[in-house]
């Protein structure tokens, strides 16, 4: 099968028109296009997304006073000194204003709804059309949702900037693995409506689980040692402990480098169940709807 | 050569079964129960290239399921079939450059975005050079009369536009094998007939093969010469739709009007002999049933002559009523053994 996640774009072209080389190129563009249309349509709608501003706001303000209180006139906590955990808490919650997407939903609806029957009537890849739509919602995101809220959040609270080039180019890197990762569990948790009639709970599920154990609430050195420990073989720290530890400055130079590349190894390592579940549900697709 | 071609092809599903009462939930909370259904059961027809078949049959007798293994959509769970040359599931996004698909119910247009956009980003997908657009563009869009809504976007389409822009979706890459389900449901008499028309210029034209399934039987007498019907899974019926028609059509009715009162008594006097049934409607009308194998003619003499007729109609059994009594009886053969045992005890009474 042709099925592959990067075999799509490699297939060569068909019979009608461009094929070969040509044929490849315009299946690029079209993968493009779905980031561009999505983009444009998430713009279409941004009025929705003003509140959203607001409410990443409120979530760094109560996190922010939370552990202000926590920390009264402690030193540090966990290995996170009170200046620190301002920086941590609000670079987290607007790394996810960023990677955040609903993927899961609308993979999950168009099974559930049997509008997937016309996605494979089409000679490209399901899942990569998603991973590009989700691209093309975090684009706008980071430029409409991330960056105004940061520059909101910098204001109200005592945030400190890296200094350090290298943590603002780590960061950045690694912000764009944590949207990858976030979005293939999102995709694997979406697929799964392959499997089970109603996967609502798994989508909740998901979604605590994710907030919570990738340190979005609490950061991970603070969790038990033991749970911390379990953490730390799980790819949910790398969506935002990870990133988060070196826009504080906590990780400092080759120590970048070994982050960046547990997020690697998580985005290939994850890549293996997407590609398994995408056949498996080819085999017992069940449009629904007749 | 044949277009499509399909050999023993089944598709079974899985079904949760639910048990019943609170106890039969906890159950299925621990142990889930599975029955089978099988949705197609061992269908074999082929289709040579350039014909328009017709494929129906009622809500789940197995249409789309089949639709869907054609597609590439669905893996059929035995059998083999081939589309065009190729085993749709197999080599899926090779397979779908070569066939065009219309879901009725569903669109394939992108909801937010303008119809020449989403034309745009289908050419991307299916890898059609601009030239190659273009000219086939220009010519659907003329031949559909799309020129203004092409800038608008999808959602602010009727029915009846957005149906014509599935169309232009389907064949933008020239597909050879076009595949329609219930392409014409919910559509006014005009756009129904619009349709229609452009299908049977596109397969004169171009010679598309094109498959579909209805329950509009005007777009089968409009379209198709071969009609294959299913039933429970099962192809009940294949072959011409003139054929299905005579071993079907048992006969015609004709309708008289009557400028004097004429007795039923006195009209089943006059075609004695003959196996008509006669019904009266009032005084004034009544209808007459003929048999296939009776000339129209030979009863209208009987009764002409005699009678003060100011009206004749002669109405044949249409595909309609054909199909709904297949339909009924579940099979395409037994009518004629019935026709058969009817015609024995005919010949037992005359004996």
């Amino acid at each position: 099968m042709s099925e592959q996640l990067n075999g799509a774009v490699a297939s060569s072209g068909g019979s009608s028109g461009g094929s070969g080389e040509n044929g490849r190129r315009l299946l690029l563009g079209a993968y493009f296009d779905f980031i561009r249309i999505r983009f444009l349509t998430m713009l279409a709608y941004r009025i929705n997304y003003y509140s959203g501003i607001l409410i990443y706001t409120l979530n760094i303000g109560v996190n922010y006073f939370t552990w202000k209180a926590i920390y009264g006139n402690g030193e540090s906590l966990g290995g996170f000194t009170g200046a620190q955990m301002t920086t941590y808490v609000a670079v987290s919650w607007m790394a996810r204003a960023f990677y955040f997407n609903n993927l899961d939903r609308e993979i999950s609806t168009d099974i559930r709804d049997g509008s997937i029957a016309i996605q494979f009537i089409r000679p490209y890849n399901y899942v990569l059309v998603k991973m590009m739509q989700g691209l093309g919602e975090g684009l706008f995101r980071f430029m409409m949702l991330m960056i105004p809220g940061m520059v909101i959040a910098i204001l109200l609270f005592p945030v400190q900037l890296p200094t350090e080039p290298s943590a603002w180019i780590g960061f950045l890197v690694m912000l764009f693995f944590s949207f990858l990762i976030s979005s293939q569990i999102n995709i694997i948790t979406g697929l799964s409506a392959f499997f089970v009639e109603n996967n609502e709970g798994m989508m909740r599920m998901k979604r605590v689980i994710v907030d919570l154990f990738s340190g979005l609430i609490v950061p991970i050195t603070l969790f038990p040692g033991w749970l911390s420990s379990i953490l730390k073989v799980l790819p949910f720290q790398a969506i935002t402990y990870l990133p988060g530890s070196v826009f504080t400055g906590r990780v400092q130079g080759v120590g970048i480098w070994n982050v960046l590349g547990i997020q690697v190894i998580w985005f290939l390592v994850l890549l293996v169940p997407i590609v398994w579940l995408y056949h498996a549900a080819r085999q017992r697709l069940f449009v629904q709807g007749g | 050569m044949n277009a499509i071609q399909v050999q023993d092809l089944r598709k079974t599903f899985k079904v949760q079964k639910n048990r019943e009462g609170l106890k039969g939930a906890f159950a299925d909370l621990f142990k889930r129960q599975y029955s089978e259904v099988t949705a197609v059961k061992d269908i074999s027809f082929s289709i040579p290239e350039g014909e328009i078949c017709g494929y129906i049959g009622e809500n789940g007798a197995g249409k789309s399921t089949t639709i869907k293994m054609l597609t590439g959509i669905l893996v059929p769970t035995a059998g083999s079939l081939s589309v065009g040359g190729f085993v749709p599931y197999a080599e899926r996004e090779k397979f779908v450059q070569n066939i065009g698909v219309v879901f009725g119910q569903r669109s394939q247009l992108w909801w937010d975005i303008g119809v020449i956009e989403s034309f745009q980003l289908l050419r991307k997908v299916y890898r059609v050079s601009e030239q190659d657009f273009k000219k086939r563009l220009d010519e659907l869009v003329e031949r559909l009369e799309l020129q203004e809504l092409l800038n608008r976007p999808v959602r602010k389409l009727s029915l009846g536009q957005r149906m014509r822009c599935e169309l232009v979706a389907a064949l933008l890459h020239n597909p050879s094998i076009l595949f329609l389900d219930e392409p014409t449901i919910g559509l006014d008499i005009v756009v129904k007939s619009e349709i229609r028309e452009f299908l049977k210029d596109m397969n004169r034209e171009h010679g598309t093969t094109i498959l579909l399934t209805t329950h509009d039987l005007q777009d089968i007498e409009a379209l198709c010469s071969r009609v294959i019907m299913l039933d429970d899974g099962r192809i009940i019926y294949d072959g011409g739709l003139e054929d299905l028609k005579q071993r079907w059509g048992t006969g015609r009715e004709v309708q008289f009007q009557f400028g004097t009162a004429t007795k039923l008594q006195q009209l089943t006097q006059w075609t004695e002999g003959m196996p008509v049934t006669w019904t009266a409607e009032n005084e004034l009308g009544a209808k007459v049933w003929i048999p296939l194998e009776l000339n129209v003619s030979d009863v209208l003499g009987r009764v002409v002559g005699q009678a003060d007729i100011t009206d004749i109609k002669i109405i044949e059994t249409n595909t309609d009523d054909i199909v709904r009594s297949i339909y009924q009886s579940g099979s395409a053969e037994k009518p004629e053994e019935k026709i058969a045992a009817l015609l024995d005890e005919k010949e037992v009474i005359h004996v």
